[in-house]
């Protein structure tokens, strides 16, 4: 059954439009990478855009992109939660037993040990999304999105330190997964 | 400092996100220490990996199509009974082709041709992301917009104080000719002001015409054709033109 956005002002849905279609992909991308699940992501976006037009009205900032996410994270807690209750699933099962199990082990690196090659996008989101929550949305609303420490901050509801200090976990971990990578295709 | 501060402040060091004073401590630290250094050139290099390879997701066709679908569609309400009219007169001109009275029907064919391309247009013009080309409350910035893509330089006028507000320009197309638009809202209802050369210089006071349930204001002035047309009421149109009128005469 269709949703259907409740306020029927053609003019606040241009603006709409105008202002939150151009971080459709961005959007997609964030709920990509937190649900780790295409139909997922696609469910939580298109409530993200719903929710977000409902509150169109009150919106005085801040930058549009991060206001998104603010919602889209919402959005995609409330599905962290349902999941936790819900039967689990095989897909779960599986999306579950990778966070508890790292895939990598986190070793003291050495300036011997040095990334030597560049990896393809594919293997990049792969790296990217075995990170554990919630190093890996500091991650990439950093590294893919490209906001600043204090947008991150509003975003994620946790102080610019909180930032800082899960960014620099996720990057070693990343680091070490890269390096592990490295190791394996040799 | 120590590696366990660098180590984290080695990250707002590449995000830009450290004063001068912070940073110059940190590039000190890593200046002596190469374990410091070996990982914040691998963070630089992911950093780079990322950004070249990309690491994002398209979204899917289909999911823009259904938020899309679920908003409001930016048009004004079709009114349903002005779309019916519009078939009633069509159907009218058929049945007086039919009977042979072509030659009378013919004399006045251009102009509710050109009429009825307006109305066209107009509409047009509603649908999703149409209505401008050039988006802007300021007529400095809609006019010189204009130049280049028409033979015709169309006045734009701000007539904000008078209740008409600029919202931007369109290059539209009548009767195969390129055109300038130049719209106006007020309250929910969008104007269309279409302007074209003519090769009379004369002036032709204003005719009001309703076509499909448009109102549409026509006349010209000096070698330029004008056509407001609106969903307004015919006295509100006729509000509009004069204003348009005069602004445009006191402009010398």
């Amino acid at each position: 059954m269709p949703i259907k956005a409740t306020d029927d002002d053609p003019e606040k849905a241009r603006r709409f439009r105008e202002a939150a279609l151009p971080y459709l992909d961005d959007a997609y991308t964030l709920a990509r990478y937190l649900l780790r699940n295409a139909d997922d992501a696609e469910d939580a976006v298109q409530e993200c855009y719903l929710r977000a037009y409902r509150h169109f009205g009150s919106y005085r900032g801040p930058a549009m992109k991060p206001w998104l996410f603010a919602i889209l994270r919402n959005v995609c807690r409330a599905e962290y939660a349902r999941r936790a209750t819900a039967p689990t699933s095989a897909i779960e099962d599986v999306a579950e037993s990778a966070e508890q199990t790292p895939l990598w082990h986190e070793t003291q690196e050495t300036p011997e040990a040095q990334l030597q090659r560049r990896w393809d996008s594919d293997t990049i989101r792969r790296l990217v999304t075995a990170l554990a929550e919630p190093f890996r949305e500091t991650f990439v609303l950093r590294e893919i999105q490209n906001l600043s420490y204090r947008e991150i901050a509003e975003v994620a509801e946790v102080p610019v330190g909180t930032v800082m200090s899960r960014l620099a976990r996720a990057r070693a971990m990343l680091r070490s997964a890269w390096l592990a990578e490295e190791e394996q295709r040799k | 400092m120590t590696c366990d501060e660098a180590e984290v402040l080695l990250h707002a060091l590449i995000d830009g996100e450290l004063d001068a004073g912070h940073a110059h401590e940190v590039e000190s630290h890593i200046a002596g220490c190469p374990r410091c250094a070996a990982a914040l050139r691998d963070y630089r290099e992911i950093s780079k990996a990322i950004a070249e390879a990309g690491a994002g997701y398209a979204a899917p066709a289909a999911l823009r199509q259904r938020i899309e679908a679920a908003l409001p569609q930016p048009r004004q309400a079709p009114n349903r009974r002005a779309v019916l009219r519009g078939f009633a007169m069509g159907s009218a001109v058929s049945a007086l082709a039919a009977t042979g009275l072509v030659a009378i029907v013919l004399r006045h064919d251009d102009v509710e041709r050109i009429q009825s391309e307006v109305v066209s247009a107009h509409l047009r013009s509603l649908q999703a992301g149409h209505l401008t080309d050039v988006v802007s409350t300021d007529q400095h910035t809609v006019k010189p917009w204009f130049n280049g893509k028409l033979d015709v330089s169309p006045p734009v006028i701000d007539l904000t104080a008078q209740g008409f507000t600029l919202i931007g320009g369109r290059l539209d197309y009548i009767d195969a000719r390129a055109i300038g638009a130049v719209v106006y809202r007020r309250r929910q209802h969008v104007i269309n002001l279409f302007v074209s050369q003519t090769s009379s210089t004369e002036r032709r006071p204003a005719k009001i015409d309703t076509i499909q349930g448009f109102n549409i204001r026509h006349w010209s002035d000096r070698g330029l054709n004008y056509w407001a047309v609106s969903d307004l009421a015919k006295d509100e149109l006729a509000d509009f033109g004069e204003r348009f009128e005069s602004a445009i005469r006191a402009t010398g």
